[in-house]
């Protein structure tokens, strides 16, 4: 009995260990079936008449327009460009601050309360997020600026900037605990102040770390949808002021693909913006990872 | 008698002290700025939702346009799409992670693989929709349903359950392993009766947490299952497993998109109620990884 169950165990083990590296390149095989499958999706809608230079230079979204559907990326671009600078505007001296009083100076029984804290504002569902903007925000920015509508650019930025602020303070804080406390030591017996060493030692020491966590903010904010889609309002144009409402090219896409056809051009230049989308978030992805692990990483690769 | 010498902070001292003061308070005034959106936002949902949270709101279906009735249908739907995706995502995920800290060699191959792993996380979520709909509604011909809504959720939840796992195994002393092999066990036993059981608690955690997160997610089942109103019994079993795998359903977060901006006529007490059911479920989940983690830590055993 005993020797069955252990030839048993000793067949499987293969069996198992093929399962579990399966398992592990499985990520590599997700990240480039879905690249491959959004792009695909979207590259026959070149061939179905869309214009490449019309789609890169054109302010002019129309795509139910019967006469001649206009598909000009230019003002949804700049809507999620727009919106996500004013967001980190926001979010980053607020976040690196943050970091910086958590790390430095605040009582380890605070930090142990700010971290859950920061936990559960992660937590809070991008769709709750976008309704606070809609139905609270909103109201608020008509009643303080003499806005039309409240919901618009600066709306989307600070919603946009108190999702991504979590993010960023956890990124920075790990970050800012990297450095070496010798380093620290070392600058306290030279007489510096807390603020001296966060200055002037800390954050050139973390300085990756921190523009990692701010980049990891950026992919964040340009990728975010349902908050934007419901606190930008929208208005397909480049902003002229903060109270502009704006179109972000993940919100059209939410808006937009219920309504096509599957497999029309609608539908396929849904999907090209998607591949823009993708590679805007891998570019920004594979930047902060190469800043955190730099020239070393490779090598060791 | 000696003269008393005092030590009198000089100007420049002075300055110094004056800036760390400086910015101390305003270190103070981010971090407090993280705390008052939460309270604030979380007390303002529920001043604003008081007058429809009852329990009706609960266990009854809406009705009469979503202007009227409860949240049960959103509810149940979402419960289900939430359980079928991690029962995808966890198994590979966990065994994902087993891969990267016990199995795989410091190689490009690895790296290849954590790069996978951290742009997987990276895509944004209208993205993993459009993946949804291509390859899980249309290509593989699941239609609008919990199946295809789930599949999409499990790809964008395995990242982060990957990240947890290879994190909790890695948190596991090597001495544990060495003893293990020392006495003849094989890698794989080494990882079943040694590894699993002393990180469970911290792969726990991250599984628990993907929970949440999956529960608020919209975009990606915007387009891939979730639908305004689907009719469910109000009553009895069937009450508990309206929808079958290829149905389309009803989820709270969605349903929250719906009636806020999407219907008209919908209280407001009525959507914030939505609003509140919706981050309470989140938050209590979160609150339950957050208080397993703290007992684990506690009771650690090396």
């Amino acid at each position: 009995m005993k020797r069955i169950a252990h030839a048993l165990d000793a067949a499987s083990e293969p069996i198992v260990e093929a399962v579990i590296r399966l398992c592990g390149w499985s990520a590599i095989g997700l990240v480039v079936a879905i690249l491959a499958f959004v792009v695909a999706q979207g590259l026959p809608a070149f061939a179905n008449g869309l214009d490449l230079r019309e789609f890169l230079t054109s302010v002019n979204w129309r795509p139910d327009s019967p006469v001649k559907p206009q598909f000009g990326m230019l003002a949804l671009l700049t809507g999620s460009l727009a919106v996500m600078l004013l967001a980190m505007a926001i979010a980053v001296p607020i976040g690196i601050a943050a970091s910086i009083y958590i790390s430095e100076y605040c009582a380890p029984s605070t930090r142990e309360l700010l971290k859950i804290v920061i936990e559960l504002l992660a937590a809070i569902p991008s769709v709750v997020w976008g309704f606070i903007g809609y139905a609270v925000l909103g109201p608020i920015i008509m009643r303080v600026t003499d806005a039309a509508i409240g919901i618009n650019l600066l709306n989307g930025a600070i919603i946009l900037a108190l999702m991504s602020v979590p993010i960023i303070v956890s990124v920075g804080e790990d970050a800012l605990r990297a450095v070496p406390d010798s380093y620290r030591e070392a600058a306290l017996a030279l007489g510096a102040s807390r603020w001296q060493v966060a200055w002037a030692v800390l954050l050139p020491g973390a300085r990756n770390g921190l523009l990692a966590a701010v980049l990891l903010g950026v992919g964040r904010a340009i990728g975010e949808t349902m908050a934007v889609l419901m606190a930008t309002g929208h208005a397909v144009q480049i902003p002229h002021s903060l109270l502009d409402p704006v179109r972000t090219l993940t919100a059209t896409i939410a808006a937009e693909l219920g309504e096509t056809v599957a497999g029309g051009t609608h539908y396929r230049v849904l999907f090209v913006l998607g591949s823009v989308l993708m590679l805007m978030s891998l570019a920004v992805n594979l930047t902060a990872e190469w800043i955190v692990h730099g020239i070393r990483g490779r090598d060791a690769a | 008698m000696t003269a008393r010498v005092s030590f009198v902070a000089g100007a420049v001292e002075r300055r110094k002290q004056a800036i760390d003061r400086l910015a101390r308070a305003f270190g103070f005034a981010a971090a407090t700025l993280l705390i008052a959106p939460l309270v604030a936002v979380i007390g303002y949902l529920l001043v604003q939702a008081w007058p429809a949270l009852t329990w009706s709101l609960v266990v009854e279906n809406p009705a009469r346009f979503m202007t009227a009735g409860g949240l049960w249908a959103p509810l149940v739907g979402t419960i289900d799409v939430v359980v079928f995706s991690l029962a995808i995502a966890a198994p590979v995920g966990v065994l994902a992670g087993i891969y990267l800290n016990e199995y795989a060699r410091d190689g490009w191959l690895k790296r290849l693989v954590q790069l996978a792993v951290m742009n997987l996380a990276g895509i944004p979520s209208i993205v993993h929709g459009l993946f949804g709909v291509g390859a899980f509604v249309l290509a593989a011909g699941f239609g609008r349903s919990v199946l295809a809504a789930s599949c999409t959720l499990a790809i964008m939840t395995l990242p982060v359950i990957i990240t947890s796992t290879t994190e909790a195994l890695a948190s596991v002393p090597m001495a544990f392993r060495e003893a293990c092999w020392n006495v003849g066990a094989s890698r794989w036993q080494t990882v079943r009766t040694m590894v699993l059981p002393n990180a469970m608690g911290g792969i726990l955690t991250g599984i628990i947490l993907q929970v949440s997160r999956a529960a608020g997610e919209t975009a990606p089942i915007l387009f891939t299952g979730a639908v305004f109103y689907v009719a469910i019994p109000d009553r009895g079993l069937a009450a508990f497993f309206p929808y079958g795998i290829r149905d389309p359903f009803m989820a709270l977060s969605y349903h929250l998109f719906v009636i806020s901006s999407q219907v008209t006529g919908v209280s407001d007490s009525l959507q914030y109620a939505t609003a509140v059911l919706l981050v309470l479920l989140v938050l209590s989940v979160n609150a339950v990884s957050i208080a397993v983690r703290y007992r684990l830590r506690s009771r650690a055993r090396w």
